[in-house]
């Protein structure tokens, strides 16, 4: 009797609040529009574009107030305070910055809005590539979300380290070991330098997976994903592979030293500090890499020009078409719970019109999916290597298109970091994977 | 919880052992108005301690995650969140890892040497006795997450230990690569002896001087004063204290989250980290509050020991 009167208590007392809460000036909402997107020291490009864009759409659309709210944080931190955000009405935003690998299983989760009858009205949609189309698309063949641009990745070399290391020039590795081989040189003529970078571990979150083990996985005679029969595959020899080349790398003392490699920060030292002052070799890497050297860059470094080399990331033993590159990219998407979702898709448009793509691609060195954009000058000149990771497109993969990706990802990093740190043998973190992969989809989705 | 129920004993138990007479009619109306001023509290608490505890129960016999079909419609997996726990190999690393940092860092660490740093408190003039406590105190009135930062800035490899260690010729290790338990379990010490330190200096000033000078008569040295005379008088404090800084040690997170991320791998890994990690990493709240969960019940277990073994008033 006494807890239920308790319960009582509670019950009035929670109502209460939410009275309180619900007299919060919703009523003003609609004609705000709230932008939520990611922001750090070495990524404003795009806080750089919505700055631009907000006066604009205000004078545009008088009476819509336009409010940006960077999230300061790593990729990782902006996933969960962005997903915690779409947890209520009240703080879910009207237009955010989304990760292609997240669209489906956010579309699952009911926080993105379908973009289909807006698209259908938008005549720049038909500017966007296939490719690009696909990249929103969830599970019910609806569009959810439209792609800012894309990338690629290969490896990033220090022409000056290499030629030092008596390594011959161009550099380009035909497979697996004759990286380790260069690498090796490298470390037997600077002990001191970093020889080759494979982004490792749950730190560098996703950036593990496509800077690092993806781009050896999708190298290998297996797959992580069999797309035909949607099944994710377990115990395969190329996942083990991927992980004992990770150990041999980390194990020489080829690879930055693990406490090194396992701060999330990493990559800021990589661009800011060792590739200018010569400090590491080379690295996997992604075509925006330019960015944060060039003029304006958050690493200013115009001798990059010169003294960088690029060369495509090469399959196992040179098996198939040679080399491989993974791609992703980022989207913008609505809110499914946006109170103006045809101002928000306004807002998001304008962003993305063609003076605003061709920007925004230039400053952040994306490779376009506007076709429109994808032909300027502008584009083209913008920085020296962009021609040459447009054309790794052709050899290019993308992430299982699976709401269960991102979970599986985070899985790979655990994998990645118990092989770098010793901790576990390739053999075992792929064990624990596969038991892991199977706690999440269930034994029915799963296929040797 | 296990502390209030211990309150509410010792305020409704022993006056009706005084006053016999309570269970008449007239006395129970009084008892009801002597109730009134608590509800509020009880209120209070059941809103803000219960109310977290009891959704966090319930989630965790869910699938509910941040992303996904499971975080639109979650769906009730019974005790599937605990067996899983119950199989993941990281698990039992975690316990024990949690089990070390309490015991390392909080029963030994803060307690014995707030306990010390007290008695030798006893014995100085005022003005070392203001230094010290400035200096203990220092690192407690830090908000956490500054401290947390201060640690990482000690121990970090080109940090200010390995500073001073150069200095004098050593080439120190990377504390919070090699040994990242020993750097967090030394932190903690740091910033939560001044609790202890706080806590026995008050209960030594209410030792009477005149039973110590008794003891001193009767021939009893520095030592067995103090294990003899001082700790069974102060019996209770040592109980309420190990009892709050065990509590609030398992609930340790930020300071582990700055200096290591639970890292290397998992080896700094204790139960909040890998609640947090599980519940807004991997994006399970339902598995990540299982973890939740299971951390109550180990904080209950402790606060249970402590209160059977070294309730004031009872002979041991």
């Amino acid at each position: 009797m006494r807890f239920s009167r308790v319960l009582a208590g509670v019950a009035t007392v929670s109502a209460a609040a939410l009275a309180f809460a619900g007299c919060s000036p919703a009523a003003d909402d609609s004609e705000t529009i709230t932008i939520v997107y990611q922001k750090t020291d070495g990524f404003v490009a795009l806080d750089e574009l919505f700055q631009k864009v907000k006066p604009e759409f205000e004078a545009a659309n008088p009476g819509v107030t336009v409010e940006l709210e960077p999230i300061v944080a790593d990729e990782g931190d902006y996933a969960t305070k962005l997903a915690l955000m779409q947890q209520s009405a009240e703080t879910a935003p009207d237009v955010f910055y989304e990760d292609t690998f997240r669209v489906r299983s956010d579309v699952d989760a009911g926080y993105l809005l379908n973009l289909d009858d807006h698209l259908a009205e938008w005549e720049d949609w038909e500017q966007f590539n296939d490719g690009a189309k696909e990249a929103g698309r969830a599970d019910d063949g609806s569009v959810y979300a439209v792609p800012l641009g894309t990338d690629t990745r290969g490896i990033w070399y220090s022409k000056s380290v290499l030629e030092a290391a008596g390594v011959a020039l161009p550099w380009e590795p035909k497979s697996w070991e004759e990286i380790l081989e260069t690498a090796r040189a490298v470390k037997a003529a600077s002990p001191d330098k970093v020889a080759f970078n494979v982004y490792s571990g749950k730190p560098a979150g996703e950036g593990s997976v496509m800077q690092g083990f993806g781009m050896l996985m999708y190298g290998t005679d297996d797959t992580l994903y069999d797309a035909d029969e949607q099944k994710w595959v377990t115990g395969s020899e190329g996942f083990v592979d991927s992980l004992a080349f990770i150990e041999t790398l980390y194990g020489e003392g080829l690879a930055p030293a693990p406490d090194v490699a396992l701060d999330g920060s990493m990559w800021q030292k990589l661009f800011g500090e060792w590739f200018p002052g010569g400090q590491i070799a080379g690295t996997i890497e992604g075509s925006w890499s330019p960015s944060f050297w060039k003029q304006g860059g958050s690493y200013e470094w115009p001798e990059y020009v010169d003294d960088i080399g690029v060369a495509a990331f090469p399959t196992q033993n040179g098996q198939g078409d040679g080399a491989v590159s993974l791609s992703g990219g980022w989207t913008l998407a609505v809110g499914a719970q946006s109170q103006n979702p045809d101002a928000a898709f306004d807002f998001l448009a304008m962003a993305l019109d063609r003076e605003n793509a061709l920007e925004y691609n230039i400053a952040n060195s994306q490779i376009a999916v506007r076709a429109d954009v994808a032909e300027d000058p502008a584009y083209l000149e913008a920085n020296p290597f962009i021609g040459f990771f447009t054309d790794l497109v052709s050899v290019t993969h993308f992430r299982p298109a699976t709401a269960d990706y991102p979970q599986i990802s985070a899985e790979i990093q655990a994998a990645t970091e118990a092989v770098m740190t010793g901790q576990m043998s390739p053999e075992e973190a792929a064990a624990a994977y596969d038991e892991a992969v199977i706690g999440i989809v269930g034994d029915e989705n799963v296929t040797q | 919880m296990v502390a209030s129920t211990s309150a509410l004993r010792d305020g409704a138990v022993r006056p009706s052992r005084e006053r016999p007479n309570s269970r008449d009619g007239r006395s129970s109306r009084t008892s009801i108005a002597r109730f009134l001023p608590v509800v509020p509290s009880i209120l209070l608490l059941a809103l803000f301690m219960a109310g977290p505890v009891i959704w966090s129960v319930t989630i965790s016999f869910t699938n509910t995650a941040l992303t996904g079909r499971n975080a639109k419609d979650p769906s009730w997996v019974g005790f599937e969140n605990y067996t899983r726990l119950l199989q993941d190999p990281g698990f039992p690393v975690s316990v024990w890892l949690t089990v070390v940092f309490v015991v390392a860092s909080a029963v030994i660490g803060q307690n014995v040497l707030g306990l010390v740093i007290a008695l030798l408190l006893g014995r100085v003039g005022r003005v070392t006795h203001a230094i010290v406590t400035t200096i203990v105190v220092g690192a407690w009135v830090l908000p956490e997450i500054v401290a947390a930062f201060a640690a990482y800035a000690y121990f970090a490899d080109d940090g200010t230990l390995n500073q001073l260690l150069a200095g004098i010729g050593i080439d120190g290790a990377n504390w919070l690569y090699e040994f990242p338990m020993l750097a967090v379990i030394l932190a903690n010490v740091w910033r939560g002896t001044a609790f202890s330190m706080m806590v026995y200096e008050a209960a030594l000033n209410d030792v009477p001087p005149e039973i110590t000078e008794a003891a001193v008569i009767d021939g009893a040295g520095g030592l067995k004063r103090l294990i003899w005379v001082t700790i069974p008088m102060i019996r209770g404090s040592i109980a309420t204290n190990l009892m709050l800084i065990t509590l609030q040690t398992l609930a340790v997170f930020t300071l582990i989250w700055v200096m290591t991320k639970g890292g290397p791998g998992i080896s700094s890994t204790t139960l909040p980290i890998l609640a947090y990690q599980e519940a807004f990493k991997f994006q399970e709240i339902g598995y990540g509050s299982a973890i939740a969960v299971v951390m109550i019940l180990i904080g209950a277990v402790f606060s249970v020991l402590y209160l059977r073994t070294l309730r004031p008033g009872r002979d041991a």
